[in-house]
């Protein structure tokens, strides 16, 4: 009668189950899944979506698009000298298109899709495809739509779909950087079809099924998605945009642990690390393969705030240059991979990045402290990233000790996560930090778009100078070719050199361990291009 | 047996205010985390304008208790929100990666229980001796080191050095499927469904992070059995089970282990509710798909509803552990009331 | 006639007892007796006797500047010229240890001390007076205590900055409850003493009764809590520093040396790590054992 919670009762009965409800997840992967075709990549950052185009997806998740879908073009590829594979920003190639002409005036290029290409379920790739695709890309807002605006792309009637083969882009106005974003990872192409089943009033783009699944015609498809611990491709046999890659599956898994990372790559129990520190490079070096590719059109820089009272006088930012132990940082906290970033003699080339004048000089350092009106010293918060504290930890400490002997204090302030780009770039609050910008499309006046117009997403010290909004609007409306480009980009590097917003420290490298595989290409979006991988 | 169920539901309604209280304040504290959600979620180029738009849509512009209530609302319906840095459901997260946290801690307990009790029970037959020395030494020393420091010593050392442990991936070697999801507990599933092969991988996988548990987990155990033990031994009735002429293998493990058992029981379900808050640390090093990493992650990037999830989850489970200790407590001992103060 | 019957003079009642001959043993004699009967405890104190040598002259003998980096002599081995190696900004692993040991025991005893005297006070409150604050306080307690504690100290580290002063409070915000349901238990027990009743009579208030007469008496047990509690904060402090929300760097302390340099264990540097972690481990050990002793040497009956 009722409940028998008497003491023989409890004592006799079962096992209490304590798990939680099931959840479904792929049973896709057979068990005989360790083979020879099958390459484990680790890494310590996390996927959290697998659609580019959805709010929120960080930057590890555009290695799904660049993976599992095509674009209309792409970049050729060039042998480094370390003998590894880079992309070649030289060079466009085709990829789901077979061939495309400029109008005369320039604003209008015209695709011819390739007639074999088919998506993963089969069907044909067509233009509509490639439209309804392009329109998403402008449409969601955000990072995707802000990529897109950078090659003139911005409104979805500029995209047409002539027939079933022939696609066109017609833009505002010529620019050179039109055909090279179309080879970003953005403007990627889905199966329209597949998605609009899943359109609803609320989700007109599909968000909801994109960001699990896969619907492109891409060199892998994704397989099994365990967020937070891993992602496993598998080849898509019918891919048409290149030579199949050699891995039948690529596993990636998220190790959040960077010794354990290290560990792993050394035994060989993973064939490659993504994204190593630059200290385990400077170590497995000659153990395992390490690749250190330095990033095209990324410096790592001190940032000045032009709203902090100081950083107002040129001396006193001079000063701050000059008081930089450029050589130390470079040692303990890049370990020799990268490029040194100070110490030019002069601009030659319109090579950017390139060295500034600068180098490690306290002495000079306190004749500019003296010159200004801050001799004696001032107090100042230096912040740092807490997800990039790897390098900037051991940089700002260098810098940290020297400022103090010039009588500026700083107290060393670990921004974490979430809050760094608000602080830093969006609300520009920082008065000195360490920053970071790498442009997608390597040319100079794309960096100083970003970094150093007024109120631009990447200049974080408030800078406004309308000199450089004149040359920056100028140069990149021009062809590199045009005789007007190089002066007018040479006299940006002046004065970005004078002004020092940002006092560059050195480029920086990624660097990739292998240990059992072959074929890993340099991407400007630094992230896993997996279409050459192969076991062995 | 009514008196036994109306105790058992007064004592889940004096839970019910420790819940509330707890809601409130994991809902205030992710508020006060640093960081801006909206900016997060707006995305990488977003400028201050589209960020505003994203709170709105968020719903963070409204005043603090009416998204409070929102927030209560959503909890009715167990809808968690979504977590910012996977783009999932929280309370699918949850469920997908509390057995994980479970298994490792239960599995550490167990083996860490199969050292200490022994030890306890042996310090305690011998009181003052050098072994009574050696061992609280010994366990000492396992508790006076953080777990990660041991995590990744043993890592080094078992792993790297000599490869006699498997790679520390997480739960199961990537080539192995996880077997199909009953508790969601690796051991039990594989067991249910047969699969040898699994069952042995999912073990090896769970060496090396038990131990760095265990090793935390020794002290409290052993004391506390050397402790119950000793004043069993030292009872009346125990003297009397002497003087009746019994063996001393019977009287330890016939009368006075079992009295012994109590406290013991206790101090288990404090260690088990305090290891599975701090194996925090031990799933960073390991690599293990547990809501410790999960809590870690979100809340450093102030991922509201991941954290206020977990918290929430955390706590109920507290509250659920107390309440089964309270009855077993009460089942194993007759004389245990529950309102004893 | 007279009924009153003489009592007969106090022989019949039981025999006083004898008045000891000598002075009573004071409480030094029974803490040497302690030491010698357990040596473990006399080692304990030994250690902390150490500790609190580093502590106070520490940073006045280190060979090196704990701050002073020199990227040359980055990640160098056990030396003569370092005795604990350097770290990977040159900075001398040996001096930033000892120089540490101020910080992580003024971390620890601020954070315990703190933890004590708010929680005593509410438990005090509690236990004696009973009613509405003591239902009040319990569920507030239980609120406290049905969080992980090391994610409510991550949650209020990571709200609200992380300072030393935010990382004390926060340890001591999870550390109260274990006090002052502690001297809840003790007050009410001994809240309708002979003793504290007496007290009342002869006129003294509320608080003095409860302050300077029921209090003293729930001390023993505490100080026990008060030890163990000083090496759970030091762990607690390391645990946060390998989240990244410990002290900030350049400060010299032993979680966040061992944090980093956890990293650095498997290139092969061990000594960033373990050199630390032995000193972490010296002094939680030294506070656990000392708990043991001081349990001894307050409240012989409650030996474990």
């Amino acid at each position: 009668m009722g409940l028998d919670t008497s003491r023989r009762g409890f004592l006799k009965g079962g096992s209490v189950a304590l798990g939680a409800a099931a959840l479904p997840f792929l049973k896709f992967m057979p068990a005989q899944a360790a083979g020879d075709d099958v390459v484990v990549v680790v890494m310590g950052q996390t996927i959290n979506s697998l659609d580019l185009h959805r709010t929120g997806t960080n930057r590890p998740s555009y290695q799904v698009a660049v993976n599992c879908y095509d674009r209309l073009v792409s970049f050729g590829t060039k042998t480094m000298p370390d003998g590894s594979l880079s992309y070649d920003y030289s060079t466009i190639v085709p990829e789901l298109a077979q061939s495309w002409t400029v109008s005369e005036d320039g604003k209008v290029i015209t695709f011819k899709l390739k007639p074999e290409a088919v998506f993963q379920d089969g069907s044909k790739v067509t233009a509509e495809d490639v439209k309804w695709s392009f329109d998403r890309a402008v449409s969601v807002g955000g990072f995707p739509t802000t990529q897109m605006a950078a090659g003139g792309l911005l409104r979805p009637d500029q995209f047409a779909a002539v027939d079933e083969e022939t696609f066109t882009v017609t833009l505002d106005k010529p620019s050179k950087l039109a055909l090279p974003d179309l080879a970003v990872p953005v403007p990627f192409v889905l199966n329209s079809k597949i998605a609009k089943q899943h359109v609803t009033d609320a989700d007109p783009w599909a968000m909801e099924y994109v960001h699990k699944n896969t619907i492109g015609s891409g060199a892998y498809k994704v397989v099994r998605w365990d967020p937070g611990q891993q992602l496993v491709y598998e080849r898509n046999d019918k891919w048409t945009g290149g030579p199949l890659p050699g891995a039948k599956r690529v596993v990636l898994r998220e190790v959040p642990s960077q010794a354990t990372r290290r560990a792993l790559i050394e035994r060989g129990d993973v064939q490659m690390s993504w994204n190593i520190p630059n200290k385990d490079a400077s170590e497995l070096d000659g153990k395992v393969e390490v690749y250190s590719t330095p990033i095209e059109n990324a410096i790592y820089v001190v940032s000045l705030n032009y709203n902090f009272e100081p950083f107002q006088d040129p001396d006193v930012r001079k000063a701050v240059a000059y008081a930089i132990p450029y050589e130390e940082i470079f040692k303990t906290a890049a370990y020799g991979r990268g490029v040194p970033m100070w110490g030019g003699s002069g601009i030659e080339t319109i090579d950017w990045p390139q060295p500034s004048p600068y180098v490690f000089d306290l002495d000079k350092a306190r004749e500019h402290l003296e010159k200004s009106a801050f001799a004696g010293g001032f107090d100042v918060p230096f912040s740092i990233d807490l997800g990039q504290s790897d390098w900037m930890e051991p940089t700002a400490l260098l810098i940290q000790e020297q400022l103090a002997k010039l009588g500026i204090t700083s107290t060393i302030d670990k921004i974490p996560g979430a809050n760094w780009r608000t602080a830093s770039l969006v609300e520009k609050r920082l008065p000195l930090a360490l920053e970071t910008f790498g442009g997608w499309l390597n040319y100079p006046c794309y960096y100083f778009f970003w970094a150093y117009q007024e109120g631009h997403l990447f200049n974080s010290s408030n800078y406004a100078n309308p000199e450089i909004e004149q040359l920056v609007g100028e140069t990149l409306d021009l062809p590199v070719e045009h005789p007007d480009y190089a002066p007018k980009v040479k006299r940006m590097f002046e004065i970005a050199f004078e002004d020092l917003p940002r006092i560059p420290l050195f480029q920086p490298a990624l660097s990739v361990a292998m240990n059992g595989a072959t074929g890993y290409e340099y991407w400007f979006h630094r992230e896993l291009d997996a279409r050459k991988l192969a076991k062995g | 047996m009514n008196r036994r169920l109306r105790a058992v539901l007064s004592r889940l309604a004096q839970a019910l205010p420790v819940i509330l209280g707890v809601v409130l304040v994991s809902f205030l504290l992710t508020r006060a985390l640093p960081g801006d959600p909206a900016a997060y979620f707006a995305g990488d180029a977003a400028d201050a304008a589209s960020i505003e738009e994203t709170r709105v849509k968020l719903g963070l512009d409204r005043s603090m208790p009416e998204q409070f209530g929102l927030y209560v609302l959503q909890l009715a319906q167990g809808d968690l929100g979504q977590s910012l840095t996977t783009g999932q459901p929280v309370v699918e997260e949850l469920a997908r990666r509390l057995p994980a946290s479970l298994e490792l801690t239960l599995v550490a307990l167990l083996v860490s229980c199969g050292i200490a009790v022994p030890l306890g029970v042996l310090a305690a037959t011998r009181p003052g001796s050098w072994i009574d020395h050696a061992c609280r030494l010994l366990v000492t020393a396992g508790v006076s080191l953080p777990t990660f420091f041991t995590g990744v010593a043993l890592i080094y050392v078992f792993y790297y050095l000599t490869g006699w442990a498997p790679s520390p991936l997480g739960r199961l070697d990537f080539i192995y499927l996880e077997p199909p999801s009953v508790t969601g507990f690796f051991l039990i599933d594989a067991a249910l469904a047969g699969d040898a092969e699994t069952w042995f991988a999912a073990l090896r996988q769970l060496i090396l992070p038990a131990a760095t548990l265990a090793l935390f987990t020794l002290a409290p155990i052993a004391r506390m059995t050397r402790a119950a033990m000793l004043s069993a031994l030292s009872s009346d009735y125990i003297r009397t089970a002497r003087a009746a002429g019994l063996t001393s293998r019977k009287i330890l493990f016939g009368y006075a282990f079992r009295n012994a058992l109590l406290p013991v029981v206790t101090t288990l379900g404090m260690v088990f509710s305090f290891t599975l808050g701090a194996n925090v640390l031990v799933e960073k090093v390991f690599a293990w798909p547990g809501i410790g990493s999960y809590a870690v992650e979100a809340l450093v990037a102030s991922d509201y509803a991941a954290v206020q999830g977990f918290v929430l989850c955390m706590a109920l489970l507290f509250v659920a552990l107390n309440l089964v200790i309270d009855l077993a407590y009460s089942m194993i001992d007759p004389r245990i009331g529950f309102d004893s103060k | 006639m007279n009924t009153m019957t003489e009592i007969p003079p106090a022989k019949t009642a039981l025999a006083e007892p004898q008045a000891p001959p000598v002075r009573s043993k004071g409480a030094l004699d029974h803490v040497i007796y302690v030491l010698r009967d357990n040596p473990v405890t006399l080692l304990a104190f030994a250690m902390f006797a150490v500790l609190m040598a580093a502590a106070v002259l520490g940073p006045s003998l280190v060979p090196y500047d704990p701050l002073a980096t020199n990227a040359s002599e980055a990640l160098q081995p056990p030396s003569a010229a370092h005795w604990f190696g350097t770290d990977n900004l040159g900075r001398d692993v040996f001096s930033r240890a000892v120089v540490a040991t101020r910080l992580d025991l003024l971390i620890s005893v601020a954070a315990v001390a703190l933890s004590f005297v708010i929680g005593s006070a509410l438990g005090a409150a509690a236990g004696y007076w009973g009613g509405w604050l003591d239902i009040a306080l319990s569920r507030v307690l239980d609120t406290i205590m049905a969080f992980p504690l090391f994610v409510l100290a991550m949650g209020i580290v990571a709200a609200l900055g992380n300072t030393i002063e935010n990382i004390v409070y926060a340890t001591a915000i999870i550390n109260v409850p274990f006090y002052a349901r502690l001297v809840r238990a003790e007050v009410n027990i001994r809240r309708e003493a002979g003793f504290a009743l007496a007290a009342k009579l002869a006129g003294n208030t509320d608080l003095r009764v409860l302050a300077l007469h029921i209090f003293p008496n729930a001390l023993p047990p505490m100080m026990v809590q008060v030890s163990l509690n000083l090496g759970w904060a030091i762990l607690n402090a390391a645990g946060l520093s390998f989240i990244g929300l410990g002290v900030r760097p350049p400060t010299a302390e032993w979680g966040i040396m061992v944090a980093e340099g956890a990293n650095f264990i498997v290139s092969g540097e061990w000594w960033l790590a373990i050199f630390p972690g032995l000193c972490l481990m010296f002094a939680v050990f030294t506070f656990n054992l000392l708990g043991d002793g001081l349990r001894d040497m307050v409240d012989p009956r409650r030996r474990t």
